[in-house]
């Protein structure tokens, strides 16, 4: 009788915590895959343009193409615990990222053969640009009490333009082989860049959490401003560091984004990713409402999501047809979570527990 | 402190109350508008000082009217919708496809159209109101898959070419007394469309409802403050789900308007809609925290979006780019605005 | 039923998981009277209004309505207001974007369409009759937190309620408004309505109620009435014990003030955005101050000035001689001040965040950006005052809003505490709060000054700050108006010196 119920409230604490969801999710998947077509899994070493031997394979594709993805998710997990809101410019943000890169590597140019500015200063430069863009949607959200995603609308709407304009409507393409590292692969590495730069960054934020206060402010601020002004802090100017940190994010998946391809195209470019990104926080549990967060769960509803797609492809669905399939796994995810579900079907589950022992 | 109202001698109570959220705001965007408008005719002149290019932006965008005034009412109950421009290009694919290649008649397309319009308005109120999901997330659902559910019905365009539905779709209506003269001299008068006079209609039905019917003033009072709603005997679920199903109908509506004016389906219809819609409510002083809106305001948000879009084109900018440069330095103005009134009303 | 009740709630039970918030309580309400329902925090007052109102569902037990024959089922808040049962909340239960008179008739009319004229010539008589200040066509937001309330209390008067209940009315209302509320209280008695009066306020329930239930950890004590229950033993059947500890807490301690020396604080001329006019202050070391008047006059402004909650817009501050300038809440906590808000659950507790969160959480601001504690140090703070003021929960994990009151309250105290301050300012700390944890606040206080720290204790029940306060600053209208020490500190000089002058 005893470890019975140990064992429920086992299940029932599993069920519970936070990191639930992604990780079922994810089971889910691999689950299903393994049943339909086990070669999805496999992984090979072939020979990529340059010559050099490089892993393939679908695995090897969700990590590499859920990099930009996971960047956006931990900025837009700090936003969302802060402000209660989300960032839906991003995806335009980027754009202006890869534009401003682009530019710079160009030297002002249609196209360039070499690069004419060095990598590091090109990409601090986006990084500067998006992160003021960031202070600027942070400030309206923060000075200007206006709700986070009425806020960034602005951008959204303009973002793109913006972008287009920085290179005065022309799209500048790039054909020096270097610049491309950090989006395809370095010489004699299997492994592509994009992994490396995304595990680097999680280091980074696991850093940052770990040896500053960045998570019990931002959790404070997004949980109750007023107790936390009275304790000291300032809410406006952790709202405000929130937006600009993930500015930086953006800057950096902007980066992976044009190296892949050495171009741009400003309407294309990340289309949509923000509906990922916020959908990432959401799948890795965390409130969409703010307050307490775990950035680990939506660094895996990132993998998460870049999965469902890669599963979808394999098995030919086009891509403009993807958004209804994530949908009905979205709406599948955030009915089962949703408290009133998870008390009928606990209500379920006891009263054919009941029966069971009746019977018995 | 909020002002206490002063009672004169007699006990009477003196002076006029300030004026309401809602209608400040109204007040600021009907200002704007004409302030625009009217600056535009005097400077630019020309194109604007014509009555057919104001019935053209009516013209153009009876669609958009209908969905702003669906977003505008989801939002005055503090949720929002943001699949309702998925929503009408995948009524107008649906429509232009049932009419051009399965032989169907407007009647039945109509029909299609608000059904499918219904049924994610249902399915997304429910989920809201029912299971109290986020709507931003259900909507966002409900984009990708309205999104990807118009690509599975054609992938390429669709153009209807059938002579009765282009009957209707060139049918103008004059407006008695509005004319101008053509490069020719000729005197042409002034029409607008089929769709503008539903799209009117409408309007004034919606400004009906929510002033004078029940369920309009539940709207405000749900989106005013959830919980008091509910403790004043409102069925806060009822009114929400409504509130979306109201708005998915005008969306399935909005995109048999939208497929009326350009006559054939294509997956790019209605993309970025709904953020046009938005933004018009925005405009029109309907606040995304809820309780605070109207749908005369949202219709003047429409008109401003538009002129200044029309504005940025005459002035010679590159309209594809600048006119989003200019519709977000808009929001971002109203935006302020509106913050900075609200901020100093409530410290008083 | 019996006699002339009009209500009769019978062997009511509720449980919640892990807790039993109602155990076979009884509960009797009799036309035409003034029955107060009282109890200290988790005593199941809220809970019990709550499964009368239709909001819980009940356990056990049955409810009898004069007028119906078999027990009443009350399923909802529709339900309750069906039968005649009206509620006015705390917060108020209204919307603040519709107008007076719409919310005054929202979800009662019967039709689909909305009478504007009707609607507001009927609010406009119901506000003159009743002496409320507001018009039918403003906003409710534009009306003070008072005025709302009596328009909620206006709108349940309306609906010919048989059971009125007024779940503490006065906290936010100040003493005319008290005395309206009470007068409009007698009138609904005198039609014969009921009314269950939840409330915190002894002097209140003793100067308009008929009957006392009293209830204690979720079981009826007992029913009382009022003419036949001294203070003394209300208060006893209350917490369950004698409280000969009440009245001889001062003298234990003497006071240890040095009067001499430097003042800890001195502020000068200080004013702030808060619209106080510009006073003076100073506490020194080992004193204990406090801010006294009426609610509304300006004594949490006062505090929140000092601590920088509020915009300074004027006046010097000095600490042991020192100018400080205090410009926000930080320069304060640097400079060794500490602040316990007034609104507990607004300003105070940060809800989601663990317990242990709660009390570093100062400190932790106070020690910069970039050094947090180690998990093992937070764990070791939260566990010393966890122990020292006995507060109850489960283990430091626990996230705060799952704490009563009481605990709360006194996770706050640890939160200062722990920051060490020379001066602690403590508004209200005692609201809200059960009597145990009221006393153990109030010994706190004096044993911090015996320590050498100062402190200032605001409250609004002014025998506690007899108790604990050597001086009194007394504030009228956002002004401080005097200053009581020694042996001008009693009941009537203070009442005296709040009331002003001219009473001849």
């Amino acid at each position: 009788m005893k470890e019975k119920r140990s064992d429920e409230s086992f299940f029932r604490r599993l069920t519970r915590h936070q990191l639930f969801i992604p990780v079922a999710a994810l089971l889910a998947l691999v689950l299903f895959n393994l049943i339909a077509d086990p070669s999805f899994f496999s992984i090979s070493l072939k020979e990529n343009s340059l010559g050099n031997p490089v892993l393939s394979g679908n695995i090897i594709s969700v990590l590499d193409n859920a990099s930009e993805l996971v960047l956006l998710a931990i900025g837009m997990t700090l936003v969302t615990a802060s402000s209660g809101g989300q960032d839906i410019s991003v995806g335009a943000t980027m754009a202006i990222a890869g534009s401003v890169i682009l530019r710079l590597v160009c030297g002002g140019q249609v196209s360039a053969d070499t690069m004419q500015a060095p990598l590091f200063l090109a990409v601090l430069a986006g990084i500067v640009v998006t992160m003021a863009f960031g202070a600027f949607n942070g400030a309206l959200v923060a000075y200007f009490k206006i709700q986070p995603m009425v806020a960034t609308l602005i951008m959204f709407t303009a973002g793109r333009s913006i972008a287009a304009w920085i290179n005065n409507n022309q799209l500048p393409f790039i054909n020096d082989v270097a610049f491309k590292y950090a989006g395809t692969f370095l010489p004699g590495i299997p492994v592509p860049t994009p992994v490396f730069i995304t595990l680097f960054m999680i280091l980074v934020f696991w850093l940052v959490l770990k040896f500053t206060n960045l998570g019990l402010y931002t959790q404070a601020v997004g949980i109750n401003a007023n107790s936390s002004r009275l304790n000291g802090l300032d809410p406006k100017k952790i709202k405000l560091l929130t937006y600009v940190i993930l500015g930086a994010c953006v800057a950096i998946a902007g980066f992976i984004r044009v190296s892949r391809s050495g171009s741009i195209n400003y309407s294309r470019i990340a289309e949509n990713i923000e509906m990922d990104a916020i959908l990432a926080v959401a799948l890795g549990g965390n409130s969409l409402g703010g307050g307490k967060f775990n950035v680990y769960g939506s660094i895996l509803g990132a993998y998460v999501i870049q999965f469902l797609t890669t599963t979808l492809y394999k098995y030919n669905v086009p891509s403009t047809a993807l958004p209804a399939y994530k949908a009905v796994v979205v709406i599948l995810l955030v009915v089962l979570s949703a408290p009133v579900v998870r008390e009928k079907l606990s209500r379920m589950k006891k009263s054919s527990a009941k029966a069971a022992k009746e019977v018995a | 402190m909020p002002k206490e109202i002063a009672v004169d001698k007699q006990g009477r109570l003196a002076g006029r109350p300030a004026m309401s959220d809602t209608n400040m705001l109204l007040t600021i965007t009907v200002l704007v508008f004409f302030v625009m408008y009217i600056a535009a005719v005097v400077f630019l002149g020309g194109g604007f000082s014509k009555p057919q290019s104001f019935l053209n932006i009516l013209n153009n965008n009876a669609s958009l009217i209908v969905l702003s005034c669906g977003m505008s009412i989801v939002m005055i109950t503090g949720g929002i919708d943001i699949s309702v421009g998925a929503v009408t290009g995948l009524v107008c694919m649906n429509c232009a496809v049932h009419l051009e290649l399965q032989g169907g008649s407007i009647i039945t397309a109509l029909l299609l159209g608000l059904g499918i319009g219904l049924a994610f308005g249902i399915v997304q109120g429910f989920l809201v109101a029912h299971l109290g999901i986020q709507p931003f997330i259900v909507s966002l659902a409900g984009m990708f898959f309205a999104k990807g559910m118009t690509t599975i019905v054609s992938k390429e365009p669709v153009r209807v070419t059938g002579e009765s539905f282009l009957a209707i779709k060139n049918i103008r209506v004059t407006v008695p007394g509005l004319g101008s003269n053509n490069k020719l001299g000729q005197y042409v008068p002034a029409y607008v469309e089929v769709g503008v006079l539903i799209a009117l209609a409408v309007v004034v039905i919606l400004f009906c409802v929510l002033r004078w019917t029940k369920l309009g003033r539940s709207f405000y009072a749900v989106g005013g403050n959830n919980q008091s709603a509910n403790m004043l005997g409102i069925n806060v679920r009822r009114t929400k789900f409504l509130a979306h199903v109201l708005c998915g109908l005008l969306a399935g509506l909005g995109g048999i308007l939208y497929f009326l004016h350009v006559g054939s389906g294509d997956v790019a219809n209605g993309a970025g809609d709904e953020m046009n819609a938005i933004a018009s409510s925005i405009i029109g002083g309907t606040l995304l925290t809820g309780g605070v809106g109207n749908i005369v305001g949202t219709f003047f948000g429409v008109l401003s979006l538009n002129t200044i879009k029309r504005i940025v084109s005459t002035l010679g900018f590159d309209e594809a780019w600048w006119s989003n440069i200019t519709v977000a330095a808009m929001i971002c103005l109203f935006l302020i605005i509106q913050s900075i009134i609200l901020m100093r009303k409530n410290k008083k | 039923m019996q006699e002339g009740a009009i209500l009769e709630m019978r062997g009511i039970s509720k449980f919640f998981p892990g807790v039993k918030a109602l155990q076979n309580v009884d509960f009797t309400l009799r036309a035409g009277e003034i029955h107060a329902l009282m109890g200290e925090n988790g005593a199941g007052k809220s809970t019990l209004i709550k499964c009368l109102t239709g909001v819980y569902p009940k356990d056990e037990g049955e409810i009898y309505m004069a007028g119906h024959d078999k027990a009443v089922s009350i399923r909802s808040p529709q339900d309750a207001q069906n039968i005649g049962i009206s509620t006015v909340y705390q917060e108020i239960t209204l919307c603040p974007n519709l107008t007076v008179a719409e919310n005054m008739y929202i979800g009662r009319t019967k039709g689909n369409l909305a009478n504007w004229r009707k609607m507001n010539q009927g609010a406009g008589k119901i506000l003159r009759d009743l002496g409320i200040p507001a018009l039918p066509n403003q906003q409710l937001s534009s009306c003070s937190i008072a005025v709302q309330q009596m328009v909620a209390i206006a709108r349940a008067v309306d609906m010919d309620c048989k059971v009125l209940i007024l779940d503490e009315p006065t906290s936010s209302l100040d003493e005319q408004e008290v005395q309206k509320l009470f007068g409009l209280m007698r009138d609904l008695k005198a039609k014969g309505v009921g009314i269950i009066f939840v409330t915190h306020f002894l002097e209140q329930v003793y100067e308009v109620c008929d009957r006392i239930t009293v209830l204690r950890d979720g079981q009826l004590v007992g029913e009382y009435v009022i003419e036949d229950m001294p203070r003394v033993l209300l208060v006893s059947k209350m917490l369950g014990k004698d409280l000969d500890d009440m009245a001889d807490i001062k003298s234990e301690s003497g006071t240890a003030a040095d009067m001499s020396g430097t003042p800890v604080l001195e502020a000068q001329d200080l004013c702030s955005n808060a619209g106080i006019k510009p006073f003076d202050f100073s506490i020194h070391k080992g004193e204990v101050n406090g801010f006294t008047g009426l609610l509304g006059s300006g004594r949490s402004e006062c505090v929140r000035a000092i601590f920088g909650a509020d915009r300074v817009t004027g006046g010097s501050v000095k600490m042991d001689g020192k100018d400080v300038k205090i410009h926000k809440p930080l320069d304060a906590m640097k400079s060794g001040i500490g602040y316990l808000p007034e609104d507990r659950k607004g300003d105070g507790i940060v809800g989601d965040l663990s317990v242990r969160e709660n009390i570093i959480l100062a400190l932790q601001v106070m020690k910069g950006f970039f050094r947090p504690f180690s998990r093992a140090q937070a764990e070791k703070f939260a566990d010393e005052y966890i122990k020292r003021l006995e507060i109850k929960t489960a283990s430091s994990d626990t996230p705060i809003n799952s704490l009563s009151g009481g605990n709360q309250q006194k996770c706050i105290v640890a939160r200062w505490l722990l920051t060490d301050p020379k001066y602690l300012i403590l508004d209200e700390p005692t609201r809200g709060i059960d009597i145990g944890t009221k006393i153990e606040i109030q010994k706190l206080v004096l044993q911090l000054a015996a320590e050498g720290k100062s402190v200032t204790f605001i409250s609004s029940e002014i025998d506690e700050m007899l108790r604990t306060c050597s001086r009194l600053i007394v504030m009228r209208d956002r002004k401080a108006v005097g200053e009581l020490s020694g042996e001008d500190l009693t009941q009537s000089k203070i009442m005296a010196t709040i009331a002003g002058g001219d009473t001849q």
